[in-house]
């Protein structure tokens, strides 16, 4: 496992025990006590550490490199995956994948940004970031789900749609608008859940769902905190700082009321216990899915239109002194 | 004397001079930020601001749109009061929203309400990018989306002039799904029969162009208008290629496919009345 940066201390204090222990074995010289007194220190510190979690620290565990992917993800939380291509307008997006498959038994269409797994991977998934035609594949898989009452669970993992020249061209603007529209108005049960980072409007272009679920320490938020530093206070390196004010994570996103459930994961992130991980995400999507499955089309789009239409906060402004109050 | 000496440059002292510069009263003159032609304030104003020189189409506040687009301005304006809370008690976000506040007289950064265009009655919405460079925060997702509602309700069309540097960064995830709720609200009122007319103007960008604004039975947008998702800065370190001049600008949208209409703002008003007239009936009020 590739260690971040944050977590140093702890592999440096892993190793002394490493260290120790072939010490020992070695010269046979018993270290057993300090071993012991070493270990309950390292579990003692690993357990605060992953309990207390900045948020810029759980950025770097939501881009981690190793972090489980859409497909990944796919593969292991449904059966009879039918991965599907194109928008039948222009091209295959790599940074989208979908397709159908089944979740316990039943037909569902499943949807989710794609990083890369490597360099050349990732170049061919443009990093995970859709052009207008990956928000068009998605959204025609999408269409083909309201027409055959599938239930639609969508993976949102992207630093944001691609910002380049072609996407422009192509109308980016318009593709993620008008998944946003569309999506209101599917007559059949959407989950969402954010399993990286949530960057922008490319990750709302999958995500007006009935229930959006977030993983611990995925992040989700209008803007990357690097880009918001460096607009807000022209430096970059206060990226961290950013990602504190702007209220990114799990946890923040759950008591502003944008989503329904925190997936837990396994201690140090999702990369560390895939199969533990699998089993958390299958648990609630079954959860949220039995529930929406009660509900009819009309109530479903109502469902959704409510969840969204009360998100913000306003204040009405006191009429000034002097002025008559109708 | 060399001959070479001819062509030496003389060097001159300054000698500061007493008399003052040439007053210009504040205001009385303007300059193209284009190309640079200097004109008369009020010649500008009579000319709807656009350089008589050029054709540059020049930034109008809300205000300024609605008294050039409406018959007789608003009748009745919608949430008139509403403003920006500090939700996620974002750094420095208060003192900035009260320095916009009062430097556009303005409370936030979009006006809607209720008027007449060529006589049709309409729902309008006008944003303002003086005010928080337009950005789209939970106030202007309210009103933008109680506007639509409101035009579904009394059966209206609603136009919505839009300028705006995207998702408000202060109010975070919050600004963003503004996004979902404007295009959520334009779903219902366009599925049921509703007409919306969209005005792209200078500039339109990030998560207003990427929502309701992208989204007009009719895109329209004034000529030379910057529109696009992502910042041309952004664009060029991406792709490490210099971008073409008209890049993202209304007539390359257009060559695009992305609008219906690039329309200079003197024909805005009568091209938007020759769509309603296609669409509405007149109220008829008949001779009895």
């Amino acid at each position: 496992m590739s260690e971040l940066p944050f977590e140093k201390p702890l592999n440096d204090m892993r190793n002394k025990i490493k260290e120790l222990k072939s010490l020992s074995d070695g010269k046979g010289i018993d270290f057993s006590e300090e071993i012991a007194r070493l270990e309950d220190r390292c579990k003692e510190i690993e357990d605060t550490m992953y309990r207390e979690l900045t948020a810029a620290q759980k950025m770097q565990l939501a881009r981690h490199h190793q972090r489980p992917t859409s497909l990944d993800f796919i593969q292991a939380i449904f059966t009879d995956f039918i991965e599907l291509h194109g928008d039948r307008l222009f091209a295959d997006d790599l940074a989208i994948v979908g397709g159908l498959a089944k979740f316990n038994g039943i037909p569902v269409t499943v949807v989710g940004h794609q990083r890369g797994k490597d360099t050349r991977d990732n170049i061919a998934r443009f990093f995970g970031s859709p052009h207008p035609e990956g928000f068009r594949k998605a959204l025609r898989f999408m269409q083909q789900a309201n027409k055959f009452k599938r239930p639609i669970i969508t993976f949102i993992d992207t630093k944001g749609a691609y910002p380049g020249n072609t996407a422009e061209e192509r109308g980016q603007s318009e593709a993620i608008a008008r998944n946003l529209r569309e999506m209101a108005g599917f007559g059949v049960p959407i989950i969402c859940v954010v399993i990286g980072e949530g960057g922008s409007g490319g990750a709302l272009a999958l995500g007006v769902g009935n229930r959006v679920l977030m993983l611990e320490n995925a992040i989700y938020s209008a803007i990357s905190p690097n880009g918001a530093a460096s607009i807000l206070w022209k430096d970059a390196t206060r990226a961290d700082e950013a990602a504190e004010a702007m209220k990114i994570t799990a946890k923040d996103l759950l008591e502003l009321e944008i989503i329904e459930d925190i997936i837990s994961e396994p201690q140090g992130g999702a990369h560390r216990d895939m199969d533990a991980q699998v089993e958390s995400i299958s648990i609630a999507i079954d959860k949220h899915l039995t529930e929406l499955l009660q509900m009819s089309s009309d109530e479903l789009i109502e469902d959704r239109y409510l969840k969204f239409r009360k998100i913000g906060y306003y204040t009405m402004a006191q009429q000034e002194a002097g002025q008559a109050v109708e | 004397m060399q001959i070479k000496d001819l062509f030496s440059k003389k060097k001159y002292a300054t000698i500061p001079t007493e008399r003052p510069k040439r007053e210009v009263p504040e205001g009385l003159m303007n300059k193209c930020s284009k190309c640079g032609n200097i004109q008369y304030s009020k010649e500008l104003e009579k000319n709807l601001k656009v350089c008589s020189s050029c054709g540059h189409h020049g930034r109008l506040n809300a205000r300024e749109r609605i008294a050039m687009t409406l018959d007789e301005g608003i009748i009745f304006e919608y949430d008139e009061t509403m403003e920006s809370v500090d939700p996620l008690n974002f750094p420095g976000y208060k003192v900035k929203l009260e320095q916009q506040k009062a430097k556009s007289n303005l409370h936030d950064s979009v006006i809607t309400g209720e008027g007449t265009i060529g006589g049709f009655p309409v729902v309008v919405a006008a944003m303002s990018f003086d005010f928080f460079t337009g950005s789209m925060g939970s106030v202007a997702g309210e009103k933008i989306t109680r506007a639509i509602e409101s035009a579904h309700l009394k059966k209206l069309p609603i136009i919505i002039f839009s300028t705006s540097s995207g998702a408000r960064m202060q109010e975070s995830i919050l600004s963003l799904m503004q996004m979902a709720k404007t295009s959520a609200a334009l779903a219902k009122f366009q599925g049921d029969g509703g007409l919306y007319i969209s005005v792209f103007t200078d500039p339109t960008t990030g998560g207003v162009s990427a929502s309701f604004a992208s989204l007009g039975d009719y895109n329209l947008a004034e000529p030379g208008a910057l529109i696009g998702f992502a910042g041309r800065i952004v664009i060029e370190q991406t792709i490490r290629q210099k971008l073409p001049d008209n890049f993202q600008t209304a007539e390359f949208n257009l060559q695009h496919g992305q609008l219906d209409k690039v329309v200079h703002r003197k024909d805005m008003r009568s091209m938007i009345t020759k769509l309603l007239d296609m669409h509405c009936v007149k109220e008829v009020t008949t001779g009895e």
